[in-house]
């Protein structure tokens, strides 16, 4: 039961973090940026485990960030100087530096504590065997503590910057005739989704990060326009999707950041196409009100 | 030494197996890369990288509907799949406010996130035949068969007839849509084919590579190919040469290392590939093009030395006059760019150190009838570009100087002429200096 309750709570921290600053993500256009950064610092956690040889938060964290504030900084060099088109530049920079971790990985497995299955789809229901024991008292696990560190940063920077990110992320010109440092926050950005990256890799892998990031900011777009509407809508459907993961896994036997993403996946799909419909019927509705006012 | 042994196995081919190995990575390899092309060139390159992620539901569909591990069978699933990813993305983009990119993260993640769910179902289910089923994600060649070979070898064929067939028109789509639109071909049916024949190569391609880093075959050999040529012909040969070579090499290290996946590798060589052409390309490569603009910048610092030595002489009425490298010259260019140009102009015999210097310490130096004559012709086009820029486009005349002081390291001698004889012969330009 415990154990239960660690998992959903692991989950539903991740996905708090993923849906703050996913929602940005989604406003600048950076979804697949999102993607490459969450496969391209695999290469700096290996490298961070090599050299300290310790599975210790901070310098993973470190060792990530490094590599999720250099990718977008590849990105661009390749977009800019070497003038590859940036889905291109994307494309060909995230492959080689997720290659380079799952290469490094297999060369070093034996001094390595992390296999490609983890890196894949990560493991949430092992989250509750890394427990911090604080003299003799159980804490609880490790990962929440990290998690809570970083879901406060991300609350921090979102509450107390929300207009600088609002007007960075709607108009940069703007905000950069006002006076504000478009690069900067940008960066910041960046190094904010590097972190809630690194902190949500244990719990659900590499790839299935960008379902968290994406999925319910993009399912609160179709609902609302406004940024702290969506934000909350999104954190909803993040946890909603926390929830049934959780379930279905249990259900299907298989593996619960998969069904995450699955239910994320239903969850858009669903209000997807409730919208779709509900457009149709209001034209509908438009042109027989016409047509009867034409006709009277 | 052992590894040695190995490589001369692997390369004369002892064993059958190993055979059907290279021949799939042969086949593989080039397909996707040969498909590549064409998305890259039409810059969608990321949609192969979610139709990539999408077959994963699709292959461990196939396997639980079939049971068994027929390549037919399960390559028929993630064609499924990675064609309803596709729908699910124009759908998105079509039907609400959501933008391209976004969609594909989305349409990507979730797929993959069914996937996995699918495939860990499986793999809990403890379904003797499902070893191996995870080799899809990151690729493992050294699992392929005889079988394979014959279905990758019939759908690359088809790959390959296909695009010879249909090569005009999808290469005219490839590079001008619109113009494609207006001589009325069918982009629909081409945009459909194309997207066939991606899927295609796709599936076939996971099994080498894997469903995570798929996309880097067809984008990245496509990018490096970019950099040799201009000929799309060409691009499509070298493009499927770089993969090939690639392929082959990711999967000797695989069959060296057992432990290895060959995705992996084999992006990794590939990449190298890209990289090294970004960087040693002749004219579009980094360096090739930083050699350009050295060069024209150095063009430019002696254009303007020997400019001031025209205007000197101008002044004197005498060309040939004896300068020391005074503030006349320091003003206009950098000391250590004079320092450059007028060795440069000594070298090629255009200016020349006068042999019994003055009293003073410092060094003389003088023009010669070749550095006369390079510095009349720089002067010449400076002046015709003024008088052009004032007759022409009514600028006024004390506004043309800037101009004409960028535009006289371009101008050809072609251009010259033709100046000369729209402004029919000149002999003043706007500011009333003769033009040489």
């Amino acid at each position: 039961m415990l154990e239960t309750f660690w998992i959903l709570l692991t989950g539903i921290l991740v996905s708090t973090n993923c849906c703050l600053i996913g929602v940005y993500l989604l406003l600048r256009r950076m979804a697949m940026m999102g993607d490459a950064i969450s496969h391209a610092i695999l290469p700096g956690i290996v490298i961070a485990f090599l050299i300290t040889g310790s599975r210790d938060p901070i310098t993973i964290i470190l060792g990530a960030g490094v590599l999720g504030i250099v990718t977008p900084m590849i990105i661009h060099f390749f977009h800019r100087q070497i003038k590859l088109h940036l889905d291109a530049s994307i494309g060909i920079n995230f492959t080689w530096l997720f290659a380079l971790g799952i290469v490094l990985i297999s060369c070093f497995t034996k001094k390595i504590d992390l296999d490609q299955d983890c890196v894949l789809y990560g493991e949430i229901a092992y989250i509750p065997l890394d427990l911090w024991i604080l003299g003799t008292i159980n804490m609880g696990p490790k990962a929440i503590y990290v998690l809570l560190f970083t879901l406060l940063l991300n609350v921090f920077f979102v509450v107390r910057y929300y207009r600088t990110l609002y007007i960075t992320s709607f108009d940069p010109s703007f905000g950069k005739a006002i006076g504000i440092h478009t690069t900067l926050w940008s960066n910041v950005l960046m190094c904010l989704l590097s972190l809630t990256t690194v902190t949500a890799f244990e719990s659900v892998g590499a790839i299935l990060v960008v379902a968290l990031l994406v999925v319910p900011a993009a399912t609160a777009y179709l609902l609302t326009n406004r940024l702290h509407c969506m934000m909350i809508i999104a954190i909803f459907f993040g946890i909603v999707s926390t929830f049934g993961g959780y379930y279905l896994a249990f259900y299907t036997n298989g593996s619960i950041s998969g069904a995450m993403a699955t239910v994320s996946g239903i969850l858009f799909f669903g209000v997807f196409l409730t919208n779709v419909l509900k457009k149709k019927l209001f034209l509908r509705h438009k042109f027989l009100s016409k047509n009867i006012k034409k006709n009277l | 030494m052992l590894s040695l042994k190995k490589i001369i196995i692997f390369f004369t081919i002892e064993n059958p197996n190993i055979g059907y190995v290279t021949l799939s990575i042969l086949l593989l390899t080039s397909s996707a890369a040969l498909v590549g092309t064409f998305t890259f060139l039409k810059k969608k390159s990321l949609i192969g990288d979610a139709i990539a992620h999408a077959v994963l539901p699709g292959i461990c569909f196939a396997f639980m509907l079939t049971g068994t591990k027929h390549t037919f069978f399960l390559l028929l699933g993630a064609a499924f799949t990675g064609f309803l990813s596709l729908i699910c993305i124009d759908a998105i983009i079509t039907h609400s406010k959501i933008k391209e990119d976004t969609a594909i993260a989305i349409v990507l993640s979730v797929f993959f996130g069914v996937g996995t769910l699918l495939l860990t179902h499986i793999q809990h289910a403890g379904n003797p035949e499902q070893t191996g089923l995870n080799n899809f994600l990151l690729g493992k060649a050294a699992a392929l068969l005889e079988q394979d070979v014959w279905t990758f070898g019939i759908i690359s064929f088809l790959i390959v007839i296909t695009i010879i067939f249909f090569f005009k028109p999808l290469f005219i789509i490839a590079f001008d849509r619109s113009f494609a639109q207006s001589i009325g071909m069918s982009i629909t049916f081409f945009d459909f084919l194309l997207t066939l024949l991606l899927v295609l190569a796709i599936t076939v391609g996971i099994q080498a590579v894997g469903v995570v880093l798929m996309a880097a075959m067809l984008i990245t050999p496509a990018a490096a190919a970019r950099f040799w040529t201009y000929k799309i012909k060409k691009m499509i040969v070298l493009s499927v040469i770089f993969s090939i070579t690639a392929g082959l090499l990711g999967t000797t290290i695989s069959y060296l290392y057992p432990a290895m996946p060959t995705g992996p590798w084999i992006v990794l060589v590939v990449s190298c590939i890209a990289l090294l052409s970004f960087i040693f390309a002749p004219n579009k490569g980094i360096i090739a093009k930083k050699m350009k603009r050295d060069r024209f910048k150095k063009k430019i610092i002696v254009e303007n030395t020997l400019k001031i030595f025209y205007h000197l002489g101008e002044k004197d009425k005498n060309f040939f006059n004896k300068r020391t490298l005074d503030h006349h010259f320091t003003q206009k260019v950098s000391p250590s760019q004079l320092k450059y140009a007028i060795q440069y102009l000594q070298r090629i015999k255009c200016i020349q150190k006068n042999i019994t210097p003055s009293s003073s310490k410092a060094i003389d130096w003088f023009l010669t009838e070749k550095g006369k004559a390079m510095a009349v012709q720089v002067v010449r086009r400076h002046r015709l570009w003024e008088l052009y820029l004032s007759t022409y486009l009514n600028i006024p005349s004390d506004h043309v100087h800037d101009e004409a002081e960028s535009i006289e390291h371009i101008l050809t001698e072609d251009m010259e002429k033709k100046l000369m004889q729209l402004l029919k012969n000149p002999t003043k330009d706007p500011h009333q200096s003769q033009i040489p």
